[in-house]
């Protein structure tokens, strides 16, 4: 039931993190205070890590470059991608970490200002760490979709407006 | 000149939504609360399937009955669903919506004069489709205090010896209302002892919210007395596809496919296509948008609630049906007053039925964004109803 509860409550934020607790406790048909103590206990154990807002960047004035890189590395014995791992993501500009299973071993996702910003990232910072082999460098050119979000979705409804 | 009209259907009303429907279409800023048709796409996966079908050019008549290995699927979806075994072949009809499956199944079963029970407030087509065939409906005028349940008395006290079909119109569009097993079980042991059919129109039957849909058909000995009726337009937001299915006995199914093969040919090819996949893979949508409409469900529930506006709370489909009779005025006079003055609008009960009379259906087939900007302006609406009528004690 718990489970149950926190479960609807996580794919409700997901989507909506600003919802307060009053009109989740409406949406979910439970009590307030089951809600606020669900809510807490995620907190608490890190099931909820933070709440962010989906911004999409073309929209302002500020320059962002996002890219994708794919790095291959050396793992190391006893700790094997872990420590590699921490050295990239303390880079306050690395925006996500991921070890991938296939071709290469780590994708970091790179936000910069300019091109030469994250091109010199690439190359004084990442290619340079002892334990990389290789780096391939992918700039994204344009954003679709971002955490399932459909950007530039302008959807009208089309429906008539009374029907049986 | 010669009248050129058939007497029978220029007797027939037009439907009561038709008239608002032109006023909320004069207004271009008017928000709706009146839509019966689902506020989400058809999952992407079920267009796909569409799309590619017709890529592959499958693009030509389907049998009659509709292709084969969507009855199949439509066999399995109501095994594992409802428990009811159909045979495929035989007992299993793809229809153009499900309206197509209501009138067509009326039109195979009625002779002259016989009676079909009509339960309302309901949908709009059933006393029209019946009137067709030269049936007397019979108007059966559910009640609030049962929230809008059909009850064994009342289909008992409706019973002549010329009543042959009940049509059973379960979840309740506009009410909401559904009918939990005790209540078919009831129903179900008139009907037996009447000798009379069903047809239980289920095309809600994935929108509950109180434990699983059941179906009369599953009950003991009212398969073979039971057109089921369900289709694709709301349990997968495929109106747009008008694709429906009649399920029952083999001897009345053949003859509703010699009228739709007369009448139609076959239903759209590329629905049916679509329809397949919906069946196989469409589940997690399915789940997804009851969860969605539950909650906005709630959300109205509490609502009103916290507007002291009297409501049942509905289990089923995607309507709320308030009482406005505190109001003292009639629901086509409160929804006309409430779209001009706040210019929201919602469809007056009495276009399901006279006994909608003093109710209103609120459709909430819209995103809670939307539902919370209209019950807003509810709000404002009643408080300045009651200022009124402080006024004038």
């Amino acid at each position: 039931m718990k489970e149950q509860l926190k479960e609807e409550l996580l794919k409700l934020i997901e989507r909506n993190s600003r919802i307060d607790l009053k009109e989740l406790a409406v949406l979910v048909g439970a009590e307030e205070i089951d809600v606020v103590n669900a809510m807490e206990e995620m907190e608490k154990d890190g099931t909820i890590c933070a709440y962010h807002t989906l911004i999409n960047w073309e929209k302002t004035s500020i320059e962002k470059v996002t890219a994708l890189i794919e790095v291959r590395v050396t793992p190391q014995r006893g700790q094997g991608f872990d420590s590699i791992a921490e050295r990239i993501y303390n880079y306050p500009e690395v925006r996500s970490l991921y070890l991938l299973s296939g071709g290469f071993d780590l994708m970091v996702i790179l936000e910069g200002k300019t091109l030469r910003e994250v091109s010199s990232f690439v190359s004084d910072k990442l290619a340079t760490m002892e334990t990389v082999l290789s780096t391939t460098t992918h700039f994204i050119l344009k954003k679709y979709k971002d955490h399932g979000t459909i950007m530039n979705d302008k959807k009208v409804d089309e429906r008539e407006m009374i029907t049986p | 000149m010669r009248n050129p009209l058939s007497d029978t259907i220029v007797q027939i009303k037009p439907s009561g939504i038709r008239k608002f429907f032109d006023i909320v279409s004069e207004m271009k800023d008017a928000i709706s609360l009146g839509v019966g048709e689902p506020d989400f796409d058809t999952p992407w996966h079920v267009r796909e399937e569409g799309i590619y079908s017709l890529e592959k050019g499958k693009t030509f008549y389907t049998s009659n009955s509709g292709l084969k290995e969507l009855r199949q699927e439509i066999c399995n979806y109501l095994k594992r669903s409802q428990d009811i075994t159909y045979d495929p072949l035989h007992e299993v009809l793809i229809t153009v919506g499900g309206s197509e499956a209501i009138d067509i199944g009326l039109r195979a079963m009625i002779n002259p004069g016989d009676e079909v029970l009509i339960p309302q407030p309901s949908y709009v087509s059933y006393e029209p489709c019946a009137l067709l065939t030269g049936a007397k409906p019979v108007i059966i005028n559910l009640k609030a205090e049962n929230e809008f349940r059909l009850t064994a008395k009342e289909v008992e006290d409706a019973i002549t010896d010329k009543t042959k079909i009940l049509i059973l119109p379960f979840p309740n569009n506009p009410t909401g209302a559904i009918m939990e097993k005790e209540d078919l079980e009831a129903i179900a042991d008139v009907v037996i002892k009447h000798d009379i059919y069903v047809m239980s129109d289920e095309i809600y039957a994935e929108l509950t919210y109180k434990g699983k849909h059941v179906s009369i058909a599953s009950l003991p000995g009212m398969k073979e007395r039971t057109i089921l009726i369900n289709g694709f337009s709301k349990a997968y937001a495929m109106t747009g596809w008008r694709l429906g299915y009649a399920c029952g006995p083999e001897a009345i199914i053949k003859q509703m496919t010699k009228i739709h093969q007369f009448a139609i040919m076959c239903a759209p090819t590329t629905s049916q296509y679509a329809a397949v996949e919906a069946l196989k893979n469409g589940d997690a949508d399915v789940d997804m948008m009851r969860e969605s409409y539950n909650q906005r469900r709630r959300f109205l529930v509490n609502a009103f609630k916290e507007m002291g506006l009297e409501c049942f709370e509905p289990f089923g489909a995607f309507y709320i049906f308030p009482c406005i009779k505190e109001f003292g005025m009639t629901s086509d006079e409160f929804a006309t007053r409430f779209l001009e003055e706040e210019k929201v609008a919602v469809v007056p009960g009495t276009a399901f039925g006279d006994c909608g009379e003093g109710f209103l259906r609120i459709s909430y087939a819209y995103s809670l964004e939307k539902l919370k900007l209209a019950i807003g302006k509810l709000e404002h609406f009643i408080t300045k109803l009651r200022e009124e009528k402080a006024a004038k004690e």
